[in-house]
């Protein structure tokens, strides 16, 4: 009906490569922004601000992260917590010891920290594949772990063993610690995120990203056309863990405002590569979809008995949750294999043939 | 000078001197190692039939043992209740076949490995609103699992066995011949390597792809059991015993994710080192490096053997 291109004449090169080639993508997309910019921080309250769109803002950056790594270059990690930890972490270190610098400086620059641990524990990738990658990336998650427990440097030797955020100010508006306002600090994580979004968009529609899916559709084959495969794999890690490490970083300082080790745990890794494989593999809409559904899904059932008028003990909401939760990732697994952002293709494509079956 | 010395010479020196606390050392590891490997083999036999990398086999060892504790504290007998829970694991196997893996078949590996994070999740809860969070107490007595220590007099001190770890080594040794035996010598051991080679072939030839799923999530059901009621008589039976399986993981890739013996030698290796690197290297580096040092010490050995020790040669071609 009206999500139809006809009409839409491509006269220029640069219109035919464009990510959004039709119209009311477009539009849709401005509208989307305007909502979260906009309506958003007008009419959301706290809860809505605090437990729901920040986490989620902070889980799609990750996402983006993890799904850079396997999604478009083939390495499954499971050390995606412990790589947000090194964000958060140093991000703490760096607050902490200039506390003059601007803050967004310090949350961004955490990222290359995470890199750089990245690309380390990245190393193994140039020998080792597939599961056994995978099991690789645990040793970096539990010797991070390790770490942030075990070296007190790292959180200034608090005694409760955790970052606790200082309060810091942009153009005079506080953004982090205590007297922060939800508002503030979500609009603070949607602009990382949207920015960050379309430097990865630019990434992987380009060379490198070109350079990434080849390496993930087979390896051998693209060091045989020319790719150099250290070089590209380790890229995809050091990419990767920034976009983890400033998503830890926000975590730490824009959403909870503390962290200790267990905020980073194998867990947390977990949940995000939930969200990548929920939301589709090698997809960044699907990012999106991926950490909206893994996260709103449980927040949505937890609510739920509450509004049918049911009586349930929080303890047992829990773990039907758990339950609901497992049971749904397998139907969306056998429904749709490829993830969320196929069914949201899928129904585009209906959209534009409609009334017509194809 | 003084932090090598520390390194590379203290912990040997500390070895010679004291050798019925290298005994020890090594018999703790040996036992844990043993433990790592049964929770390895539930992994392995998934992977051999179907290519699976069953993550929900730490979860199984859990639901396992609650399943078995929960029915005797209802007032079933022990040997009634163990005959009882190999049904459930019957019955869960087949209900995985039938709901999960039949509409995923030839979905690729990383989307059957999701797939039982999902069947972790509900396990999880299933298994909490059934039984409860708190931990219970393993039935070891009315099993006539054996406890208490022996004390052996060797080298100039003494080493205390627990009877219990040496029933375990025996029990684990005991499954792992049988299932080699199983493989190797009859009907059913052909058609689940058949089916390990190649499913399609297997297909070709006349073997039910249906029948092998349920015959080895059952007996990875069984390896379960067995695991959750060695670790439940050690400690206790709460989903704790889920981030065991964890350590299952390391031992899997160091003796390959394909062999039955690798994964009761990189048991052992997994479980002896970390045991001496947690004794004599510990408290050089603060302790509690027993959490890491499984992963470092097998990712160490695949740099070398990307196949793991004991893993089918990975040959690719375009």
């Amino acid at each position: 009906m009206f999500y139809r291109e006809a009409g839409q004449y491509k006269t220029s090169y640069a219109a035919d490569q464009a990510i959004f080639p039709v119209l009311q993508d477009r539009l849709g997309l401005i509208a989307i922004l305007i909502v979260a910019f906009v309506v958003i921080p007008l009419t959301g309250n706290e809860f809505l601000l605090q437990a729901v769109m920040i986490p989620f803002l902070v889980f799609t950056l990750a996402t983006i992260g993890l799904n850079l790594l396997t999604g478009y270059t083939g390495l499954l990690s499971l050390g995606t917590g412990a790589f947000m930890g090194v964000g958060a972490y140093a991000c703490y270190k760096l607050a902490t010891i200039f506390p003059q610098v601007n803050l967004l400086v310090w949350v961004v620059a955490s990222g290359f920290f995470a890199a750089g641990v990245g690309v380390l524990f990245g190393l193994p990738s140039l020998r080792i594949k597939g599961f056994y990658l995978a099991v690789a990336t645990l040793a970096a998650q539990f010797f991070l772990s390790w770490c942030f427990i075990r070296i007190p440097w790292l959180y200034n030797y608090n005694i409760s063993a955790s970052i606790e955020v200082p309060t810091r100010t942009l153009f005079g508006i506080p953004v982090t610690g205590p007297t922060a306002a939800p508002v503030t600090r979500y609009l603070v994580v949607l602009s990382i995120v949207v920015v960050m979004t379309w430097l990865a968009s630019n990434l992987v529609h380009g060379r490198i990203g070109r350079m990434w899916m080849a390496v993930r559709d087979m390896d051998i084959a693209a060091e045989l056309i020319g790719i150099k495969l250290y070089r590209t794999k380790l890229l995809a890690f050091a990419v990767s863990s920034f976009y983890c490490g400033v998503a830890g970083a926000m975590l730490a300082f824009l959403w909870l405002g503390a962290a200790e080790s267990e905020s980073f745990n194998i867990n947390q890794s977990f949940l995000v590569l939930f969200m990548v494989i929920i939301g589709g593999l090698g997809s960044l809409t699907g990012s999106f979809f991926g950490a909206l559904f893994i996260w709103g899904l449980p927040i949505v059932l937890r609510n739920a008995p509450g509004a049918f008028g049911l009586s349930i003990t929080a303890a047992t909401v829990e773990h039907i949750t758990f339950m609901v939760v497992g049971a749904l990732i397998v139907f969306f697994l056998i429904v749709e294999p490829n993830g969320l952002a196929r069914l949201w293709q899928i129904g585009k494509q209906k959209l534009r043939v409609w009334p017509f079956p194809y | 000078m003084d932090l090598l010395y520390q390194i590379f010479v203290d912990p040997f020196v500390q070895m010679g001197t004291a050798p019925d606390l290298l005994v020890q050392t090594l018999w703790e590891g040996l036992v844990s190692g043993v433990l790592y490997a049964l929770i390895a083999l539930g992994f392995v036999l998934i992977f051999k039939a179907s290519g699976v990398f069953n993550f929900a086999q730490g979860i199984m060892v859990v639901f396992a043992a609650l399943t078995l504790v929960g029915l005797y504290e209802k007032g079933v007998p022990a040997f009634l209740a163990l005959a009882l829970t190999i049904v459930v694991m019957l019955g869960l196997a087949v209900l995985v076949e039938r709901l999960m893996l039949r509409p995923l078949v030839n979905q690729p590996d990383i989307v059957l490995f999701m797939a039982t994070f999902g069947l972790t999740y509900v396990l999880i809860g299933l298994g909490e609103i059934i039984f409860g969070g708190d931990p219970k107490v393993m039935i070891a007595d009315q099993l006539y699992l054996p406890r208490g220590a022996i004390d052996v007099n060797m080298l100039g001190g003494f080493v205390s066995l627990q009877k219990i770890d040496i029933a375990a080594a025996i029990i684990a040794s005991l499954m792992v011949a049988g299932l080699a035996v199983v493989f190797q010598k009859t009907r059913i051991g052909r058609a689940l390597r058949a089916v390990a080679d190649s499913h399609k072939a297997a297909l070709s030839v006349g073997i039910s792809l249906e029948q092998i799923w349920v015959v080895v999530w059952f007996a990875a059901g069984i390896v379960a059991l067995a695991t959750g009621i060695m670790w439940g008589a050690r400690s206790n039976v709460s989903f704790a015993l889920e981030i065991v399986s964890l350590k299952a993981l390391p031992v899997l890739i160091l003796g390959g994710l394909t062999s039955i013996p690798g994964a009761i030698v990189g048991g052992i290796i997994i479980g002896v080192g970390e045991k001496l690197g947690e004794f004599y290297w510990g408290p050089l580096l603060g302790s509690g490096i027993e959490s890491w040092l499984a992963y470092v010490i097998a990712l160490i050995f695949l740099l070398f053997r990307p196949q793991g020790l004991f893993g089918e040669r990975i040959i690719e071609r375009i």
